[in-house]
């Protein structure tokens, strides 16, 4: 039988994660088709129906699938469930807030945030934020699986899948109420999908400091500012800073923490990153251990120094 | 208003995991365990609410061995009001969880259920939202902001990107995320008087939930270890370096 993979988009533009997630129900089916589940989606669903391997985009619409309600979501997908073996969803924000609800709709567990699939029944996954990896092996007969994005290598465009319109499910039926949306206008990228990170550390010593230091270096590279727990429960940063097991996991091309120790708590939510450059002054901090590159010495006078060097 | 709060049990946060060497799993012997980071926010809330006067009763549960009544007693000591431990020594799945959870809900009738978002072992991220559907309640995941009045919950969620406000009616399930508070240090004599607090002992059978799992682990591996790095003496240096293998 066949695959649905749910995309991941925010009404006007389809998210690299769906491009993604196909690539992942690959290793299951061939036959996959994509559910676009949103208001006023419908360059979503022509965005989708151009990736390779598509059969067919499902596109349903309504008020408050437009604002990704999870219980309008359940709803749609459990609708369609018996036509499929495996239902694949990126694991976003958005996909994580409402997989699981599917999941206990349709009475299995989900399997979360694979990084690879073994088999039709087996995959691997990080547990203890990435310092384990879990195979394992499901025998429900219907499967639900969260994919990790940034584990698999996306499917090209160049397909023509049809587009069919179905039924949003009821209207209103649900007690949960969107209010608002606030979406951060920075012209920084977003943390959890950013390129390049800049983070800092507790040896900044001031949240002034981490602003003149951190935020001109993460600019100049284009990059997204992150934290380690330390230098927010002291305050320098925001809560939505923090890299590490109770922050964001992150796994960017290059990341450059400055003044950070490294915390077995912290290395948990960036070891994944292609590259780590770590700019510290002790020479024997463990954030060495995990760093491509050291440069041991002064912030002070390492960051301003390579700001010239980045001309 | 009646909260429940249930709260796991895990091995502490700034401990090194270490997977055993027969590759059954993660070593928790004489491991420091903690309540997970999550669960304590969601105890704080639940009693800022009691404090505030919108909560009458804060309920705790966890599910696990006969050392997770020290996990409850770390939330009596916050200012929960009582516990409820329900005894196994399986390492029950999400879903196993939703349903031993739904089963106390059907006793004990809370108004809302406040929980962490996911725990820092099997980083699931997935009763809250399980508990909700099994229970056809509405629910607000990944909380940085809670405001109850009446018989509807405002509250704000971290999502991609940014905020998301929505307007649940009660009873719901709200899972917390960081921003939601940072939880108080319990004071001496709370801590003293955590130790008088009840603590009703249960099992899975009581509830009729069978936690036989449909997930099952066949292994637990080491992640690749990274390969050494260099220090390299200049910032010009490491920008040459950088330009070499292609992160720049």
């Amino acid at each position: 039988m066949a695959d649905l993979v749910i995309a991941d988009h925010n009404n006007t533009a389809l998210g690299d994660g769906t491009a993604k997630t196909v690539a992942a129900a690959q290793k299951l089916s061939s036959d996959i088709d994509i559910l676009v589940a949103g208001e006023n989606a419908g360059a979503v669903a022509e965005a989708a129906a151009k990736l390779e391997g598509v059969r067919k985009v499902l596109l349903a619409e309504s008020p408050a699938l437009g604002h990704l309600l999870a219980e309008a979501i359940t709803d749609c997908v459990v609708a369609l469930a018996p036509g499929y073996d495996a239902i694949l969803i990126p694991a976003t924000s958005a996909g994580k807030n409402y997989a699981p609800r599917i999941a206990a709709k349709l009475d299995v567990n989900q399997i979360t945030d694979i990084i690879d699939v073994v088999s039709n029944d087996t995959f691997v996954r990080p547990i203890y934020a990435g310092n384990a990896l879990e195979t394992v092996q499901s025998s429900d007969a219907k499967k639900v699986i969260t994919v990790r994005p940034t584990a698999f290598k996306p499917v090209g465009e160049g397909g023509s899948a049809t587009v069919e319109k179905i039924a949003a499910g009821a209207a209103d039926a649900h007690e949960a109420k969107w209010v608002s949306d606030e979406v951060v206008k920075s012209d920084r990228p977003e943390l959890a999908g950013a390129k390049i990170v800049v983070s800092g550390g507790r040896a900044l010593g001031s949240a002034e400091e981490f602003h003149k230091v951190i935020e001109p270096l993460a600019d100049k590279l284009g990059a997204a500012v992150g934290a380690s727990r330390a230098a927010v429960d002291a305050g320098y940063a925001p809560n939505d800073y923090q890299v590490g097991q109770t922050g964001k996991v992150v796994a960017p091309g290059l990341y450059i923490a400055v003044g950070i120790s490294g915390a077995i708590q912290h290395l948990a939510g960036m070891k994944d990153s292609k590259v780590i450059v770590a700019i510290n002054k002790d020479p024997d901090a463990p954030i060495f251990q995990v760093a491509d590159f050291g440069l041991v010495g002064d912030y002070k006078t390492l960051v301003p120094d390579l700001m010239a060097a980045l001309g | 208003m009646k909260v429940l709060v249930p709260v796991k049990r895990v091995i502490d946060y700034n401990v090194k995991v270490r997977v055993k060497p027969d590759q059954t799993g993660v070593d928790l012997a004489n491991v420091k365990m903690s309540m997970n980071p999550f669960d304590e926010i969601a105890v704080e809330e639940a009693v800022r609410l009691k404090e505030k006067g919108v909560a009458t009763e804060v309920v705790v549960v966890s599910i696990g061995v006969q050392q997770c009544q020290e996990t409850i007693r770390t939330a009596l000591a916050i200012g929960a009001d009582r516990g409820i431990l329900i005894l196994t020594d399986v390492d029950a799945d999400p879903l196993a969880v939703a349903k031993l959870l739904k089963a106390v809900i059907a006793e004990e009738s809370p108004n809302l259920v406040i929980m962490g978002k996911q725990s820092i072992d099997g980083d699931n991220n997935a009763v809250g939202q399980m508990l909700a559907a099994l229970l056809d309640w509405p629910q607000a995941t990944f909380a940085s902001k809670l405001e109850v009045t009446g018989d509807k919950a405002s509250v704000t969620r971290e999502i991609d990107g940014g905020l998301q406000t929505l307007e649940v009616a009660l009873p719901a399930i709200v899972t917390a995320d960081l921003r939601l508070n940072e939880p108080r240090y319990a004071s001496l004599p709370n801590i003293m008087k955590a130790k008088k607090k009840e603590i009703a002992s249960k099992t899975p059978a009581d509830y009729g939930v069978d936690l036989a799992s449909a997930l099952k682990v066949l292994k637990v591996t080491e992640p690749p270890k990274r390969g050494g790095g260099i220090k390299v003496d200049s910032a010009a240096a490491l920008v040459a370096k950088l330009k070499e293998v292609g992160a720049l």
